[in-house]
């Protein structure tokens, strides 16, 4: 009988304790939005409020980014003493997912990044984000770089507020170029003969990770940019005309016949944008063709070392004899932007913060981070690399900036689009088939 | 104790828990998955109901069958390699010499996460400075191959991390296996004059058939789901030559936002993997399992 008894007592605390760890989360995430709930009910008494901040600058990838984000919530805090910012940190990937695992719960922080045009799209039509076109019209008026929050808007309303904005030139190797006596190419046939001198002596002209897809997808766009104009291009990225364009089918046709001439590293379908990066910076590869981003690695970053980093230069894509494109016209486009949620209690301070924090983000990047911001900033009074110099002019006296394709379309037509520029580098379709299937991609 | 356990209700209260736990975590998201194939859905906005459109969509997609056809592939080759660590686990378990630091490096895969091995190869199969083309140039080969990059390479490039990895997993459990056959048998046949082959084809393979068996619907379901390796080393790619169908709904999902057909290849996937266990459980079902002691 003793027996029967301690089983059952044991079975009631153990089926206690399970539950009670299933619902542990859940409890959790039940007080958090309490706390808020609270906070925003008794904001006329105490006003003491909690702002969830989900964001992707982990110490350990963006240290530059991660530091000035913490200087800002301090400062920020230090002048809004009723205010607490609890932030989230995830990588690059798996922030997407968790945004979006998320948003299917509606349980979205109140403010987070997001990525412009294709990415908005689906929350912006879920009504997760809330408009931030107040915020837009206040202090920040005139702020922006021109061209930059109209990537963020939909229906005429702007639903994020930009903080980075990115172009993409070919960065070269100086050392490499001299040693084989070549000049910065200004045309596309002097390109061609650049690639073909380093390709001769052995050395891999350009670097290039496929595996990821969107690296590819720079090269096409430059190809399609200087061979069919940049209106045509825009214009059938937007289905309002069609990739079978003549122009438009030379540029992919041009696309395979540098893969024909070994231009790119070896096995660079099988390679992610990281390791094509390795190769460039190791100096096995003479040319990289990426966003500028990636300038504090050739500017301020103590990791990559001095002697390579005084190497880097970078030229414009060159133009094609005969074709539409001019050479000051860039792909590239505003990165990440900061978005409140719709449905977040405790909105007029979210979308404070995020005034605030635009703000300081465009005077602490350029020289925290060393990357370039959306709002427009002084930079003659400040001390910065010239390299960094160079690309911000070559950004002032830009014809027309393209946004990214991937970023431009709706993720479906994205996802085809990434997976034949693989296969057009992987010569696996003719330049007919990967412009038929992006027509009815984009058509769709 | 056994007065408890003839009790019913106390069976019931046993069970319980872990029955709602198992309930909530997988038989439920199963039924919704399934409930999810049959609308267009990007995961965000509102769900939109369309029947049967994805399964007959999913039905007509080569991109689809292409990527089982690739898991149907890695499910034949783990079911062969079977073979192989059961020579293994026999040469291990006749207690030579050695044996026991043999079973000890055949087993180290298994205990580095996939992430690991994936970087791990990643390395070794690096077009340039990787160890395999290295070799081959050093032993006079002009011009290898890169073998992630290569559409008609890469998918057997990426079996051999997969079935290395679940090497260690399968030797240790026909070592097991054998090393329950108590050595009087073999001792009987040796008695009686029967050599090793003898002794490990009649007597050892008979005994352990029945883990044999289980093992073969590891193998095989475990490669019809398989994800890790392949997200992590070629995501699929190059032009969806390594892609397979846990990849393939990963990416409908999550890339191309539509959840509603990326339920409806995962709910797939789950009937596949059924019918493969139902028709393996069939091919090797015997009358009586042998007992011979």
């Amino acid at each position: 009988m003793f027996k029967k008894k301690w089983s059952i007592t044991l079975m009631t605390t153990l089926c206690l304790a399970m539950v009670a760890a299933g619902c542990g989360n859940n409890g959790n995430n039940g007080a958090n939005n309490e706390g808020s709930a609270n906070g925003g009910a008794a904001e006329s008494d105490s006003k003491k409020v909690t702002v969830n901040f989900m964001h992707l600058w982990p110490e350990g990838v963006s240290a530059g980014q991660n530091k000035i984000v913490n200087q800002i919530i301090n400062d920020y805090q230090a002048e809004h003493t009723n205010v607490t910012i609890k932030q989230e940190v995830l990588d690059n990937e798996q922030y997407k997912n968790k945004l979006k695992v998320l948003s299917a719960s509606n349980q979205l922080p109140d403010v987070g990044v997001t990525w412009a045009a294709g990415f908005l799209q689906p929350y912006v039509e879920g009504n997760l984000f809330t408009p931030v076109d107040d915020v837009l019209g206040g202090e920040l008026n005139g702020k922006f770089v021109a061209g930059t929050t109209e990537a963020y808007a939909v229906d005429g309303k702007t639903y994020a507020l930009p903080l980075e904005f990115n172009i993409a030139p070919i960065y070269y190797n100086k050392a490499i170029f001299e040693k084989y006596n070549l000049e910065v190419p200004q045309t596309y046939d002097q390109f061609k003969q650049v690639v073909k001198t380093l390709s001769d002596n052995g050395v891999a002209p350009i670097a290039l990770g496929n595996k990821d897809r969107w690296t590819g997808s720079l090269w096409y766009m430059y190809m399609a940019d200087r061979f069919a104009g940049q209106e045509t291009l825009s214009k059938a990225i937007k289905g309002e005309a069609s990739f079978t364009d003549e122009n438009l089918m030379k540029a992919a046709t041009e696309v395979q016949s540098l893969v024909d001439g070994n231009a790119f590293v070896k096995g660079f379908n099988g390679l992610s944008n990281e390791e094509a990066k390795s190769e460039f910076t190791n100096e096995k590869a003479a040319m990289y063709l990426m966003g500028t981003w990636e300038l504090p690695n050739w500017t301020t970053n103590a990791d990559i070392p001095q002697e390579f980093r005084d190497k880097v230069g970078f030229f414009k894509f060159p133009t094609v004899e005969g074709g539409k494109g001019d050479i000051n016209s860039w792909v590239g486009g505003p990165g990440v932007g900061l978005f409140v949620a719709e449905n977040s209690k405790v909105k007029a301070e979210a979308k404070a913060f995020v005034e605030y924090f635009v703000t300081k983000w465009g005077e602490q990047s350029v020289t925290g981070a060393g990357v370039i911001p959306a709002t427009k900033v002084d930079t003659s009074a400040l001390e910065l690399p010239q390299l960094y110099i160079d690309l911000f002019n070559e950004m002032n006296q830009a014809s027309s900036i393209t946004l990214f394709a991937d970023v431009q379309m709706p993720a479906n037509a994205a996802e085809t689009h990434l997976n034949m520029i693989q296969s057009l580098f992987g010569k696996a379709v003719t330049p007919e088939k990967f412009a038929q299937e992006h027509d009815a991609a984009v058509a769709k | 104790m056994d007065k408890v356990m003839s009790n019913k209700k106390m069976i019931a209260l046993y069970v319980l828990p872990s029955l709602l736990l198992i309930m909530a975590v997988v038989y439920i998201p199963i039924v919704l998955t399934g409930y999810y194939g049959l609308n267009e859905w990007n995961g965000i906005g509102a769900m939109k109901f369309v029947g049967l459109d994805n399964y007959s969509a999913l039905i007509q997609d080569d991109n689809f069958w292409s990527s089982a056809g690739h898991s149907l592939l890695l499910a034949v080759f783990s079911a062969l390699s079977l073979i192989l660590y059961l020579i293994v686990a026999m040469v291990l378990s006749a207690r030579l010499k050695g044996s026991n630091l043999f079973r000890k490096i055949y087993l180290i895969p298994m205990l580095l996460s996939s992430v690991a091995i994936a970087q791990l190869w990643l390395k070794i199969y690096h077009p340039t400075n990787g160890i395999m083309n290295s070799f081959l140039e050093s032993i006079g080969v002009a011009n290898p191959p890169a073998w992630l990059a290569e559409p008609s390479l890469v998918l057997f490039a990426l079996f051999i991390p997969i079935l290395w990895q679940y090497a260690g997993f399968y030797i240790l459990i026909y070592y097991a296996a054998l090393k329950n056959i108590p050595t009087s048998l073999e001792e009987a046949a040796k008695i009686d004059g029967a050599n090793a082959f003898q002794i490990a084809y009649k007597i050892k393979l008979p005994l352990a058939m029945e883990v044999i068996k289980v093992t073969i619907v590891l193998a095989v379901v475990g490669s019809l789901k398989y994800f890790d390796l392949i997200y992590v080393m070629t995501d699929g790619g190059p032009n969806g030559a390594s892609e397979v169908m846990a990849s393939y709904m990963y990416h409908q999902a999550f890339r191309a936002y539509d959840f509603g057909y990326g339920s409806a290849v995962g709910f797939f996937l789950l009937v596949i993997c059924l019918i493969a266990t139902w028709i393996i459980r069939k091919m090797t079902v015997t009358k009586d399992t042998i007992q011979y002691s």
